[in-house]
């Protein structure tokens, strides 16, 4: 039950924060600063068009970048339909759609998956 | 004197640039698919060809489009094209007449006061003529010296900004005609025989030499000739661009998703008017380096950025706009496909269910699901009306793709496309209704459903009470009705939902409507809008819609009617919340 909540993704309890790769979140947050003030409420996975059907998980995406976790993200982004949902819901208006493309835009751009 | 330098540049100048244009053209007609070189081929010998010269001459010499919107700039547009040619027609007529014979040098109309100083029968009324004709290109001129100063003067808020080529070519052709003045001014000085503006002004006080006169030709030529040259590498190549693109257009050569060379000829025939920068909202939120013609402008110069490409609503206001009716909007999302080609997608989550058969098929799209008023709204008209419907996406759904066409996501969008249309075809209905018009843009583009209706649902309801399956109670409310993007500009749908309304209603007549309405801010097309900027040009779209006081603000698109219902004291409605709040059971 918890794999399907995305607890499997992480490799040990333990965060190092020393090597955390923060090329992902400083590139996303250049380009769209309104991601840093996400507060992880998860409405917008509440509303996905993909979570409907899927395991898709928006905010679980969000944690992930940030502990600069990148092999999980690749095949989850891909799900995304940018029906624009979750921007809609967002209590903090952040532009969620504009992330996602940076999301794919910067997997390409710094070669973060083969 | 030396006519080798008055001649030699003006010949140099015109063989390059009519070498550079040719090649260019060749190229960019090879490049084209088999399918839109046979509609040439075919095209050529049939009317299109003389309905093509209608359009150049109404276009490209009057300018009537860039009239109907603004005279002042319509006047500058017309007076450079259309008097520029009349001095050149208008002059060689004069050549052919004191020659008596059509073998005239091609130089010697060009500089035909120089050469000839003689008298011939009907000298004065060609010197009068064509002095009237110089004079007419010369308040062109002038006023474009002033559109350069200040725009304000056009009624224009902006104007584009210059890069150092096209500021020679613009000085250059700034410059042949008054220099042009200049010259005819000094041989009439000197031979008398200029007509009545060459012949007095300029040199009355004061004193010309033959090696003034000489000067001021070569000078003449020179201008000439830089502007010919610099042509093709400036924002003049859309002189003949436009032409030509006005005949591809005739043929029925239309633009393809992917960028091709049919996408570059509309790209080099925007003329930089400026025309769609006013017709762009996004001014009301500081942006102004995102307009179309700077987009255009990007592409020719290869520096385009993702930040300016993405960030527009895709409303359609300046495609509206355009006077040379450049496909701007696909246009730009030709370079978000290439842009965003390397992005993988994977709907492979997606079931196939096989569905029931029905006459109608609905479907809500992701927009619908997001406002239940709505959708509870649709439904209830269509039980009450006694449809016979399926609900497609009713619990799992896909999106229509219309949002991944409009990111330029190609690849992903057809994927939903392949996936939702299986599903509708096998349904077995006629029928297809949708209740947003970003899934309605995209059924009727992309989804080649053959024999099945596409009906929106403010034209299904229509219908439906056309055909006494509903009646619907007059309220006596006055309603503003917004035009949707997608609805109006995009599918050209605008009066079903206003006979419609009228059955409910009266209905206010606002400043912007129909092919002219304002944006709510909403759209998807946009990916870079923050909510801030969102909310200034949804404040200005308001105003307008607000002006009559209406009790309703009435749209027929989830997405509007969720933008504006954040902003406004009045009821906001989608068209079909109206009906079934109104609905009489028969
Ligand atoms: S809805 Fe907005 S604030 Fe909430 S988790 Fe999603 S992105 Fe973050
Ligand atoms: S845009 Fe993507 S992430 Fe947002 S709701 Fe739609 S499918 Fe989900
Ligand atoms: S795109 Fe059209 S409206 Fe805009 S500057 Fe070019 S020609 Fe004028
Ligand atoms: S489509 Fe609309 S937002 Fe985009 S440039 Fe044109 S007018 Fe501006």
């Amino acid at each position: 039950m918890m794999k399907q909540f995305g607890y499997n993704s992480l490799k040990s309890r333990t965060i190092d924060y020393k090597n955390i790769n923060t090329t992902l979140i400083s590139y996303i947050i250049k380009n769209e600063p309104s991601f840093s003030s996400c507060i992880s409420c998860g409405s917008c996975t509440a509303t996905c068009s993909a979570a409907n059907l899927t395991f898709f998980n928006i905010r679980r995406l969000n944690i992930q970048i940030r502990l600069g976790e990148f092999e999980n993200i690749r095949q989850e982004i891909d799900k995304c339909m940018l029906c624009g949902k979750c921007l809609l819901v967002c209590p903090r208006g952040i532009n969620t759609r504009n992330v996602i493309m940076l999301i794919k835009k910067g997997l390409v751009t710094f070669n973060l998956v083969e | 004197m030396n006519d080798l330098f008055i001649i030699a540049p003006f010949t140099i100048g015109l063989i390059i640039l009519l070498g550079i244009l040719i090649g260019k053209y060749v190229v960019w007609t090879i490049q084209l698919s088999q399918i839109d070189k046979l509609r040439i081929l075919h095209g050529f010998f049939t009317v299109r060809t003389l309905r093509a010269i209608r359009e150049i001459f109404w276009e490209s010499l009057l300018h009537r489009n860039i009239w109907k919107t603004n005279p002042l700039l319509g006047y500058m547009h017309m007076s450079f094209a259309l008097g520029w040619l009349l001095l050149i027609i208008v002059g060689h007529i004069e050549a052919y007449m004191q020659a008596s014979s059509l073998s005239v040098s091609p130089w010697i109309p060009i500089f035909f006061r120089y050469f000839e100083h003689e008298h011939f029968y009907g000298a004065r009324f060609f010197a009068h003529t064509m002095d009237v004709l110089l004079l007419y290109v010369l308040s062109g001129v002038v006023l474009a010296y002033g559109k350069r100063i200040n725009s304000k003067l056009f009624g224009i808020k902006r104007t584009t900004k210059l890069k150092p080529k096209d500021r020679i070519s613009l000085i250059a052709l700034w410059s042949i005609f008054p220099l042009r003045l200049f010259a005819e001014s000094a041989t009439a000085a000197l031979h008398g025989n200029g007509g009545f503006l060459t012949s007095g002004i300029v040199f009355r006080y004061l004193q010309v030499t033959p090696n003034i006169e000489y000067t001021l030709w070569v000078l003449y030529s020179c201008s000439l000739a830089i502007f010919f040259i610099t042509l093709p590498f400036t924002r003049y190549m859309h002189i003949p661009t436009e032409v030509y693109y006005i005949f591809l257009k005739e043929y029925g050569i239309k633009l393809k998703k992917q960028f091709n060379s049919y996408s570059k000829i509309q790209v080099y025939s925007c003329s930089r008017c400026g025309i769609c920068i006013d017709a762009c909202q996004m001014h009301h939120a500081q942006i102004s380096n995102n307009q179309s013609v700077y987009i255009l402008k990007n592409i020719r110069d290869e520096n385009l950025t993702d930040r300016k490409l993405y960030n527009c609503l895709l409303c359609g206001r300046c495609e509206d706009a355009c006077p040379v009716n450049i496909n701007l909007n696909d246009l730009r999302i030709s370079q978000r496909i290439k842009s965003s080609k390397e992005y993988n997608s994977s709907y492979d989550f997606l079931e196939y269910s096989i569905t029931e058969k029905a006459d109608v098929v609905y479907f809500a799209g992701c927009m619908t699901h997001l406002t239940p008023g709505i959708k509870k709204s649709i439904l209830t008209v269509l039980d009450t009306a006694g449809v016979n419907y399926l609900f497609l996406d009713k619990d799992k759904g896909a999106c229509c793709g219309r949002p991944l066409m409009q990111a330029g996501q190609i690849e992903a969008a057809k994927k939903l496309i392949a996936y939702n249309r299986q599903q509708i075809l096998e349904s077995g209905a006629h029928t297809l209704l949708v209740s947003c018009p970003i899934c309605y843009k995209v059924f009727r583009d992309d989804y080649e459903l053959g024999q099945i209706d596409i009906r929106h649902h403010s034209e299904y309801f229509l219908e439906l009470l056309h055909n006494q399956k509903i009646t619907i109670r007059n309220t006596q409310k006055s309603i503003v009705y917004h035009d949707p993007c997608e609805l109006g500009r995009g599918c050209k749908v605008y009066e079903q939902p206003r006979e419609l309304l009228q059955s409910i209603g009266t209905l206010k007549k606002v400043k912007h409507e129909k092919v002219e309405s304002l944006c709510c801010s909403g759209s998807l097309g946009d990916l870079s809008l923050s909510m801030v900027e969102r909310n200034k040009i949804k404040e200005q779209t308001l105003e307008v819609l607000l002006k009559p006081n209406p009790d309703i603000l009435a749209t027929s698109c989830p997405l509007c009617k969720k933008t504006f219902v954040k902003g406004v004291d009045i009821q906001v409605k989608d068209i079909a919340e109206l009906v079934a709040e109104n609905i009489q059971s028969n």
